[in-house]
């Protein structure tokens, strides 16, 4: 069963003058399709101005759809009498890991999500000890998020989220103001929840490294999904997303400029190993021919 | 270096006056501010010095950081004093030039410093046992029948939880704004204080810019995560009032009747001088 469904979805960015009136509008989601099962693992990539983050703003129900339909976990996000149970089952991490904490102790900002749906004290203790320990923040419990690295911060933000026992997560560039082993750290931990908790993740990246373990791909452009597929299947098309101004990995890339000049590898290698593996299978293929 | 400032005095401990509920520390700050302005002989003193000492000791803190807090009213202290000193009318003592110094203003001057003192020190105790967080569900829960006259209480705690949470992050903002600014020149030590407070104007606008963006962003993150007021909402660490709490109010409770009977002798003692 989709947990998330969009139908021909669009928003409108309208810009006011002085006296209110529109200027101009802007469309920063075009139409989209999308499904995502449950349980999968989707990483959606796109330039900055793509749509990407108005598309995942949607998702959570803090924008609503100009155009089109979005039905999370069966409630549409224009029912506002749903509102909050779709804010309970598609959790939401954002970019700046200081300004989505709010609690003073680590432990308390995680049980503010579930203080909010008005789970009993004992089991937001027990919640919060969980998601805590899913994100490895656990010895953590009672410091100031003040004192916490930027990858460290948003494990907590995780747990957050985590604790609201949500079956959709949605990244929204988590990792774009973290340093590489922050980055890394936030990664890994979200990948965990996916395997281990199940939880459909949602991320939203333009790191391409970020996205080679995941299930599916999208690519978006001014607002379209342009591309769609399985990470191999994306990045096997180099040219194309060069086009979106998207960078591939780098393993990609060199196979790709080896296969441009004349070299047989395979399409859609994805990390140095796969190029390595590649290189000695064809290494071994050309002593045999010889 | 600005990130240096602590807020809050909060002094870490774990005596019994740190881990009363919150509530009892406020009703105790009160209940000792009035005491000391309600009941004015010396017998009233003492007794107040013996309750403010006893508390002091217990709470482990040592004297001089209660002591930090008096450099702040030093001005106020001496403007009290020195005006109850020649204002008072009453049986002069000394006199000089167009000045002079009664029984009544002395008295007046003495028990109005004490007052000051203690007020401090005793809201110090407080202030130095109980984290921010502690006092902001302290006062929440404490003025929660404000409510029924529409004041959002709730709200209002919330704001100065969420302050105190963002005010290291802003600290730690200006410092850099500050770094950013001199890096290209910025000169915000040198000048006289209109030129020093023209030099803050580079440095408070992109302060301010920044706080809305992450007032902003705060806002969706918390309905992000679903903050709708205090409406249906539990608590994960609820004020729940334990035996010491109990035994703190009793104690209370008997030091005003204490403070009251004191007053009382003071006042015959008073009648049987005359």
């Amino acid at each position: 069963m989709g947990i998330i469904k969009a139908r021909k979805l669009a928003h409108d960015y309208f810009k006011l003058d002085d006296e209110g009136r529109v200027e101009s509008v802007s469309r920063a989601v075009d139409h989209v399709d999308l499904d995502v099962q449950e349980g999968e693992f989707v990483a959606i990539l796109g330039h900055n101005g793509s749509g990407k983050s108005t598309l995942a703003k949607h998702i959570n129900a803090i924008l609503l759809p100009s155009e089109g339909t979005l039905l999370v976990d069966g409630n549409d996000t224009k029912d506002e009498s749903k509102l909050w149970d779709i804010r309970q089952s598609a959790g939401m991490v954002f970019q700046n890991p200081d300004n989505q904490i709010i609690g003073t102790i680590v432990d308390e900002d995680v049980g503010f999500g579930p203080e909010n749906m008005g789970v009993p004290t004992e089991e937001i203790w027990q919640r919060v000890e969980k998601s805590l320990k899913a994100v490895g923040m656990w010895e953590y419990r009672s410091h100031s998020p003040n004192k916490l690295s930027g990858g460290q911060k948003q494990r907590v933000a995780i747990a957050g989220v985590v604790a609201m026992r949500p079956k959709c997560i949605i990244l929204d560039e988590p990792t774009a103001m973290l340093d590489p082993n922050g980055r890394k750290e936030v990664i890994r931990t979200v990948h965990g929840l996916n395997k281990s908790e199940h939880v459909t993740v949602l991320l939203i990246t333009h790191y391409m490294e970020e996205v080679i373990d995941a299930d599916k791909v999208i690519v978006m452009d001014q607002g379209k999904i342009v591309m769609q597929g399985t990470p191999r299947e994306v990045f096997s098309r180099v040219e194309e997303l060069k086009s979106y101004r998207l960078d591939v990995p780098q393993a990609t890339l060199v196979a790709h400029e080896l296969q441009k000049a004349g070299i047989d590898l395979p399409d859609g290698i994805l990390s140095n190993e796969e190029l390595v593996a590649a290189l000695e299978e064809y290494r071994k293929g050309q002593r045999n021919g010889n | 270096m600005i990130r240096e400032i602590t807020l809050g005095q909060y002094y870490p401990g774990n005596s019994v006056i740190h881990r009363l509920d919150p509530r009892v520390k406020l009703a105790g700050t009160l209940v000792f501010i009035i005491s000391l302005f309600a009941f004015h002989s010396v017998e009233a003193y003492i007794g107040a010095t013996l309750f403010l000492a006893a508390v002091i000791t217990v709470s482990r803190v040592p004297l001089s950081f209660m002591l930090r807090g008096l450099k702040s009213i030093f001005f106020l202290m001496m403007f009290t004093v020195v005006f109850n000193l020649f204002l008072i009318k009453g049986t002069p003592v000394v006199s000089f030039w167009i000045f002079t110094i009664t029984k009544e203003g002395i008295e007046m001057a003495v028990s109005m410093a004490i007052r000051l003192i203690y007020l401090v020190i005793g809201s110090s105790v407080m202030t130095l046992t109980t984290t921010p967080n502690d006092l902001t569900d302290g006062l929440e829960k404490a003025l929660h029948p404000l409510k029924k006259i529409r004041v959002p209480v709730h709200e209002i705690a919330m704001i100065m939880s969420i302050a105190l949470r963002f005010i290291p992050i802003l600290l730690e903002e200006t410092d850099k704004i500050m770094k950013a600014q001199m890096a290209r020149g910025a000169d915000f030590e040198s000048g006289g204080l209109i030129q020093k407070a023209k030099s803050m104007i580079p440095l408070l606008v992109p302060l301010f810019i920044s706080a809305f963006r992450r007032a902003n962003d705060l806002a969706m993150a918390m309905e992000a995560r679903g903050y709708h007021g205090d409406e249906g909402r539990t608590k994960m660490k609820p004020l729940v009032y334990h035996g010491r709490d109990k035994m703190a109010y009793l104690i209370l409770l008997g030091y005003l009747v204490v403070m009251f009977l004191l007053n009382r002798i003071g006042f015959f003692a008073g009648l049987w001088g005359l």
